[in-house]
């Protein structure tokens, strides 16, 4: 990911994006934030908001036209935020810490501003706040210009006269009943560094400027620049009507204010200067779920919101966010941000050269299930980004082992003689169809495999169905290893050339998802859709039940297999209570991705929260979607146990087989087919593999937990028997010894009885320390 | 006899364990760590606490870096 990409990906994510209320207001008042702060009833914080960008709050938030209203996105399910009469209640129940006495920059240079107005006002009061030597000349007898046109009513004269106060707090030189008509203007260019006017509708024919056909003065629409260098005019005078929006002249004279100074220390103008004014926001925010509630009335309306109204009022603001994907997925809320600081941090780990890289475990929990994109209005897939973040890491070899390694090991039996196995039907050299059953279906009911195989063959009986049994690589694309990934599937390409093509026939959704998108030339058919065509292989009888789908998350975007089901279903007699989260926005089970290994902690938030949002049984077509949910004693059949057993109890509440089993139940699978059918036997089976483990079941789970298998304790057991290489308790007569076969090193404590090993405990670690015996 | 080194022997060469550095390694990272250790063949002796506990704390960190 280079920076470039990191933009575009930041880009993509539109949650920084103003609320509407903010971005169409002409000075971009934190509207949000402000309303947030009242609501908890922090008036004087709402006001430190507000006071930020208004410098003459008493006023503007008695007059203020509020464009922000007409955009609040509440005025949509009924009435619009009051937002000035919360602005007024800021105004009038907060209170301003004293403003501490920083000193004041000091800029140099001397600018005139021409009128007294609002604009002229605001130009004043930001640039003296910057340390320029300011000078106003204003034609009447008090600054203020258009204000004084106001009502009374809601504008009276003391309000006028205490705001305008600061700019003789701040030093501004105030020349009254001077009008500078009679002037030319050049002089005043010469007497000063920077000329600011905004005299209102009627500017004097002496100011020698470029005009428009209609005898307005030209400026430039962003910069305010006028003909003449460091000449600039705002205000009523483009117009040629009295200005009626005191907060348009608030910002058009706070940009002006910015192009002066920018011009006064000799740096671009015009650069970056984007969204200045009321833009229209690129925020979303789904409001489909808020409920109504109605506007707070005032109780007295000349004073505006009493303190405990403001707060009910400021309560409906719905703080408008986008954070659609955040609420969606689990994993995305456990760091606490969204994908636009994510991304960031990604970059920061991946380009970092020294120093803690703080978003390993971030990027290695992701299930890379893809629902993000599907929700985002913008479409960022967080679970590419991830993938690819994975892939950089494994390349600058910055991959820690212990994210993948058991996964990937696990593919790798799978892909070792124990279970690779590839078949033409007995007694034939080429196959038409080839069954692919996956590593986790043989694993988690070998028994159905068998049963689906016998029965496409018969169902098939004019042509030749190939059997192929391995790991399709999901694991390996998921921890990043483009190569592996590779290696097999081109393993799998050439197994099939040499069947002569065969269709394949895959009951697993990962499968096929692997299949589909990165062996392209091979023709594929889901099991279900072949069901659902073919029709069902077993007798039909009517459930008349009631049941909900997980879709597994890899079925995504293939309606068709998600319909078979369906159907399938249907035709079984089952009725459907739709979750409601499924087909092309189902989550992941959290085996995706690899994340349950990565984050069991995760996981676990993840298949909690999916099995509660359905009251009904749950019917799913992946094993591990199965395994996962039933193993947490959330009743899930494989919609093989209603074709074959008619989702009996049992099938519903079976926990899958823990990690040792799972391999046992793949051999054991290849074992039974390969004397079954083909009449072979396997060969070729290591020493330690008759190694004999009594195992208590507390033990078994401590080792199931710290993913320990039998295997792996076979395997100490023989290399330490075998060179003698063994500590001794003397207190406990136990043996304990370590070995490490590839990555991990494994200690188990024992004792040998007569037929085998009592095995007391195990445990492990990455570390490497000496004497470990390894290869 | 409770002590952890006149617990442990070394089966092979039938004598106590004794506590010496032991260099422990890690994604390109080794550092000495005291260890109960066979005089005469270097195996060693790692209790299941330090395994699960600051061990893989280490390795945490060194992954991180
Ligand atoms: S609901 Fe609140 S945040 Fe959203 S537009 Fe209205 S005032 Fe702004
Ligand atoms: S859905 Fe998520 S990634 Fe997409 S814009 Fe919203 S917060 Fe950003
Ligand atoms: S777990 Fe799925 S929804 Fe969440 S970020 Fe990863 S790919 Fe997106
Ligand atoms: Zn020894």
């Amino acid at each position: 990911m280079d920076q470039k990409e990191l933009f575009a990906l930041e880009q993509q994510c539109i949650q920084e994006c103003a609320p509407p209320c903010t971005a169409a207001c002409p000075v971009h008042v934190d509207v949000r934030a402000m309303l947030a702060e009242t609501a908890r009833g922090d008036f004087s914080a709402a006001l430190k908001i507000y006071q930020k960008v208004v410098p003459f709050p008493h006023i503007l938030s008695r007059i203020c036209d509020q464009p922000c209203q007409n955009v609040c996105r509440r005025g949509e399910i009924e009435e619009s935020i009051a937002i000035r009469a919360l602005e007024r209640a800021a105004v009038n129940h907060g209170e301003l810490p004293e403003e501490k006495k920083r000193p004041m920059p000091k800029r140099s240079g001397d600018i005139a501003v021409i009128g007294g107005g609002i604009s002229g006002l605001t130009v004043a009061y930001d640039l003296a706040r910057k340390g320029y030597k300011i000078s106003i000349f204003e034609a009447g007898n008090e600054l203020g210009g258009g204000l004084w046109k106001a009502d009374r009513d809601y504008l009276p004269a003391e309000v006028i006269r205490e705001d305008i106060e600061v700019i003789y707090e701040l030093g501004v030189e105030v020349d009254l009943n001077t009008l500078i008509d009679h002037i030319h203007l050049f002089e005043l260019r010469n007497a000063f560094d920077a000329v600011y006017i905004a005299v209102g509708p009627h500017a004097s024919e002496n100011f020698e400027l470029e005009r428009d056909e209609y005898g307005i003065i030209k400026v430039d629409p962003i910069t305010f620049e006028t003909s003449m260098a460091g000449v600039f005019a705002g205000g009523g005078l483009l117009w040629g009507i009295e200005m009626h929006s005191s907060v348009t002249s608030i910002s058009e004279g706070r940009r002006v204010g910015i192009s002066i100074d920018r011009y006064l220390q000799k740096v671009s103008v015009t650069a970056s200067r984007v969204n200045e004014g009321p833009y229209t926001s690129c925020l979303y925010t789904d409001i489909s779920g808020i409920s109504p509630r109605p506007l707070i009335q005032m109780g007295d309306p000349d004073f505006g919101y009493e303190w405990h109204e403001a707060i009910q009022e400021a309560k409906r603001c719905i703080q408008c966010e986008c954070m659609e994907c955040v609420k969606a997925c689990e994993y995305l809320r456990e760091f606490g941000r969204y994908p636009r600081r994510y991304v960031r941090e990604i970059y920061n780990n991946l380009s970092i050269v020294k120093g803690t890289r703080y978003a390993n475990t971030f990027i290695n929990s992701c299930s890379l299930c893809g629902l993000c994109a599907e929700i985002c209005p913008e479409n960022l897939d967080m679970g590419a980004v991830n993938l690819k973040a994975r892939q950089t890491m494994v390349a600058q070899n910055r991959m820690p082992s212990s994210a993948h390694d058991f996964g990937l090991r696990d593919m790798q039996f799978s892909n070792s003689d124990k279970f690779l196995m590839v078949r033409n039907a007995p007694g034939t050299a080429a196959s038409d169809y080839v069954l692919f059953p996956g590593c986790q279906l043989s694993a988690s009911s070998p028994g159905h495999v068998e049963q689906v195989y016998s029965d496409l063959r018969e169902q098939l009986s004019d042509q030749q169905v190939g059997l192929m049994l391995g790991c399709c690589g999901a694991p390996a694309n998921w921890a990043g290893r483009p190569d592996l990934f590779e290696s097999i599937l081109s393993a799998w390409r050439t197994h099939l050339q040499a069947m002569g093509n065969p269709k394949v026939i895959l009951p697993c959704s990962s499968c096929y998802q692997v299949f589909q998108k990165h062996l392209p030339d091979v023709e594929i058919i889901s099991l279900w859709d072949f069901f659902d065509t073919h029709g069902l292989p077993a007798e039909v009888t009517s459930a008349n039940r009631t049941v909900s789908i997980h879709d597994p998350c890899s079925t995504r975007y293939e309606s068709h297999i998600q319909d078979g089901i369906r159907h399938i279903l249907g035709r079984l007699g089952y009725q459907i209570e739709e979750l409601p989260r499924s087909r092309e926005r189902t989550t992941c089970c959290s085996y995706g991705g690899m994340m349950w290994l990565a984050n069991p902690n995760l996981a676990e938030k993840v298949v909690q929260k999916r099995i509660q949002e359905g009251e009904t049984d749950y019917v799913t077509y992946c094993a591990m979607c199965r395994d996962n949910f039933a193993g947490r004693g959330k009743r899930t059949w494989h919609i093989l146990d209603l074709i074959y057993n008619q989702g009996s109890d049992e099938q519903a509440t079976r926990r899958g087989p823990n990690y040792s089993q799972r391999h046992d139940n793949r051999a054991r699978l290849k074992r039974q087919l390969l004397t079954e059918i083909w009449g072979e036997t396997m060969d070729g089976s290591q020493p330690y593999e008759s190694i004999r483990l009594n195992i208590a079941e507390d033990v078994q789970a401590k080792l199931e937990q710290r993913l320990i298998l039998v295997e792996d304790i076979q395997r100490v057991i023989e290399y330490a028997e075998r060179t003698r290489r063994k500590l001794l308790n003397r207190q406990t007569g136990h043996y304990l010894a370590y070995y490490k076969p590839t990555t991990v090193t494994y200690w188990v404590e024992y004792l040998p009885i007569e037929d085998g090993f009592i095995i007391f405990n195990a445990y492990s670690h990455r570390m490497e320390v000496p004497g470990s015996g390894s290869s | 006899m409770s002590e952890p080194e006149q617990v442990w022997i070394c089966d092979n060469c039938n004598i106590p364990l004794q506590p010496d550095k032991v260099d422990v390694a890690y994604m390109g990272n080794a550092f000495p760590v005291e260890l109960l250790k066979c005089p005469n063949c270097g195996l060693v002796f790692i209790p299941e606490d330090l395994a699960l506990g600051k061990m893989v704390e280490v390795e945490k960190q060194l992954e991180d870096k």
